[in-house]
């Protein structure tokens, strides 16, 4: 017997909703031999991991708290990618937003009124945009891989936010530690329940995947994005500019990456930080996808992604885990659901071995 | 099944708190660092900590060490999880966590908080450190006894009063002995980076260099130090092994004593708010063995090592110098410990500013 991978006519639409599913129990089934392979009980391990973080308030809470800035991110490249754009460096655009937002309260700390908080978020979309806006120009001015620029320009974002809350935008009253001064009043997100650190965030989230579903579905643009997306050629017959898309959905995945780092700057964070985010622009691809590109269902996908995080760190405390557990399995999730994704596009053929005579024959 | 649902009910009941009185048997204590207990530096100096406190009160306590929490809004929830979990006295390890343990204490009154390194305290968070320049004065004796070139290397981290205190204790210590005694700083931007901090020793000694010293957490300068027939002091830990013939001698963390004290003052309810900051005298610092060096650098090392211990000799006593000559402190005046935290300056005789390379 072998295996043999049949190019499917058409897309299985089954198997494009199943194979996130699939994924995720091949996750749980790889986890429980994880924690079997530790010496911890797999159900346990589980129950820890998986169960227990969604049945207590306080874990309940920091999983949305966790999610937001993963799921703002993760809406905006959805658009960039049905639109068959790659924006891979949206941790930079969130770092860049992050800075562009975080001006006001630094440079202007008595600016303290009703308006501070969404100028703060205006300069966080304003900031993320046009950071965007520079993989976008390459791309469609010379031609560059924007999969690349992309990427690479995360990099000048993380130095410049290091540069910048090591020098010019630096505490005067931190005694020479690194970071900005700490957000007060108006500068900070409100918090929508007492007691926990879930804050407006939460509302961004709402509006940003109504906003991203309402032009999927509704407008003009969706149906330029998709049809670009899938068929370049019927676009540009339909009079779709693929240049302009391009810099649109930049425009657009940058601005929400932005409006997310300055949301957690605002947030849970504070302040303007050396480190501000422990690599949401990635995750938010994992959960992109995860998601089907699909805003709605990224919500779900986000909170599943956040859901690893979370009980990495209770497996951490409650199991006395190595805190690299989370990671695995979120590797393990991503590496499931790029394997189950193969049979969206092909189905599995046993084919019985050639009879062993006629593979034996010597060639003539 | 039935074994799953037991699991599922234990679990539930200890989440709610029906299991608490099993949970009061032992007294549990926790702490948040920054890296993993094997960094070699830092992280693995409070883990050392956690086994003389382990070894001490042994079945009485329950520690959980929590490795490579990121500074930030993660460390809140790490901390908050920690208190979830039943814990009573918390240790945070990092500058960075000063801002969290701060939120997540003012949540619970109840529960004890220690963290290291910061300058906010709170009725239930104590601060701790350790008087890691009282060593460097030493070592920058040795430093200016040792060069031939009169010229030492300093690979620094960021540009903190801790850190800028090590550089003036240093240079004070190396003055007293040569007062021409120069020094060459290399920051690095990190606590560790083998990496940087190799090439910062390579390039010091290039430079006419032949003492290093480091207030970063890898073993590499030491070995870049052997490897060029020089010598350098270890950091953090006695790294004696990593460079047997360049190290003279290493201001090693000793944060057992410490961590064993506090824990048995909260368990017998005397633990109290305070601002902690021992050194030499209390054992929170130690100076490893005096090697690579003849008999009489040595004892004069270790006369100065009794001297600090007693009390007898401060390494901040006046007359001392700004870089543009204005005086801190008048002859034989002792600075206090708030001018020490808050320090941000250079002493006359250091070149550059804090920070800058």
């Amino acid at each position: 017997m072998r295996i043999e991978l049949i190019r499917r006519p058409e897309r299985s639409k089954a198997m494009a909703w199943l194979s996130p599913v699939i994924a995720v129990v091949l996750t749980l089934v790889a986890g429980a031999l994880i924690f079997a392979a530790s010496g911890i009980d797999p159900l346990q391990g589980l129950y820890v991991y998986f169960l227990e973080p969604l049945t207590l308030p306080f874990t309940l809470s920091e999983l949305v708290v966790k999610a937001i800035p993963i799921i703002i991110v993760a809406v905006g490249l959805a658009l960039c990618y049905l639109s068959n754009n790659w924006n891979i460096g949206a941790e930079g655009q969130l770092t860049v937003g992050a800075i562009v937002g975080s001006l006001l309260p630094i440079l202007a700390p008595d600016f303290q009124n009703v308006l501070t908080l969404p100028l703060m978020l205006l300069l966080g979309i304003i900031g993320g945009a046009l950071y965007a806006s520079i993989p976008a120009l390459l791309k469609t001015r010379f031609g560059t891989n924007e999969i690349l620029t992309s990427l690479m320009l995360v990099y000048v974002a993380t130095y410049l936010l290091d540069w910048l809350v090591r020098g010019p935008l630096r505490d005067p009253q931190g005694y020479g530690f690194p970071g900005s001064r700490t957000f007060t009043d108006f500068q900070v997100m409100p918090t929508l329940i007492a007691g926990t650190r879930v804050h407006l965030g939460l509302i961004l989230v709402l509006v940003a995947v109504a906003g991203a579903w309402f032009v999927l579905r509704r407008t003009i643009t969706g149906f330029a994005i998709s049809t670009l997306g899938q068929a370049p050629r019927a676009g540009a017959f339909a009079g779709f500019s693929q240049k302009r898309m391009t810099l649109l959905v930049f425009l657009i995945s940058g601005g929400l990456a932005g409006l997310a780092g300055i949301a957690e700057v605002a947030g849970p964070v504070g302040k303007l930080d050396v480190v501000i985010s422990p690599g949401y622009g990635f995750t938010a691809i994992i959960v992109a996808f995860l998601g089907r590109l699909n805003p709605v269902a990224i919500v779900v996908a986000g909170l599943v992604l956040a859901l690893s995080y979370i009980g990495g760190e209770r497996a951490q405390i409650v199991l006395g885990m190595s805190s690299q557990t989370g990671r695995v399995f979120q590797g393990l999730l991503l590496f499931f659901v790029l394997a189950c994704d193969t049979f969206i596009l092909y189905r599995v053929r046993w084919v019985k071995p050639v009879h062993a005579a006629v593979a034996a024959r010597p060639a003539e | 099944m039935l074994k799953r649902l037991m699991i599922a009910t234990a679990a539930l009941s200890l989440a709610l708190g029906v299991g608490a009185a099993q949970a009061q048997e032992k007294f549990k204590v926790g702490f948040v660092n920054v890296g993993p207990k094997t960094d070699g530096g830092w992280t693995q100096g409070h883990w050392t900590g956690v086994q003389m406190l382990e070894k001490e009160l042994g079945d009485k306590i329950e520690v959980t060490f929590l490795e490579s929490v990121p500074e930030g809004p993660d460390a809140e929830r790490a901390i908050e999880g920690l208190v979830q979990a039943g814990n009573k006295l918390i240790f945070t390890t990092s500058f960075g966590f000063m801002e969290p343990t701060l939120k997540v204490a003012a949540k619970y009154p109840d529960v004890m908080f220690e963290h290291a390194t910061g300058f906010k305290t709170a009725p239930n968070v104590t601060t701790y450190n350790a008087r890691f320049y009282q060593g460097r004065y030493i070592i920058g004796q040795i430093a200016a006894k040792m060069s031939k070139t009169g010229t030492a290397g300093y690979i620094v981290s960021f540009p903190i009063p801790e850190v800028v205190m090590g550089i003036n204790s240093f240079m004070l210590g190396a003055q007293s002995v040569n007062p021409d005694f120069k020094l060459k700083i290399v920051w690095i931007n990190s606590w560790m980076d083998p990496a940087k901090e190799g090439e910062a020793a390579k390039a010091l000694f290039d430079q006419g260099v032949d003492i290093i010293t480091q207030h970063t957490d890898s073993t590499e300068p030491l070995k870049i130090a052997q490897e060029r027939g020089k010598l350098g002091f270890g950091q953090a830990h006695d790294m004696y092994d990593a460079a047997p013939k360049a190290q003279l001698t290493a201001i090693v963390d000793n944060w057992g004593p410490y961590y064993i004290a506090r824990t048995k003052a909260a368990m017998d309810g005397t633990w109290k708010s305070q601002a902690s900051w021992d050194g030499l005298a209390e054992g929170t610092v130690k100076m490893s063995d005096y090697t690579n060096m003849p008999d009489d650098v040595a004892a004069a090392a270790k006369d100065m090592q009794a001297k600090i211990t007693s009390g007898e000799f401060h390494p901040f006593t006046g007359p001392i110098y700004k870089q543009d000559g204005t005086e801190v402190a008048a002859d034989g005046v002792v600075m206090d410990d708030v001018s020490l935290l808050t320090m941000d300056y250079y002493v006359k005789g250091v070149d550059g500013t804090p920070g800058t390379n």
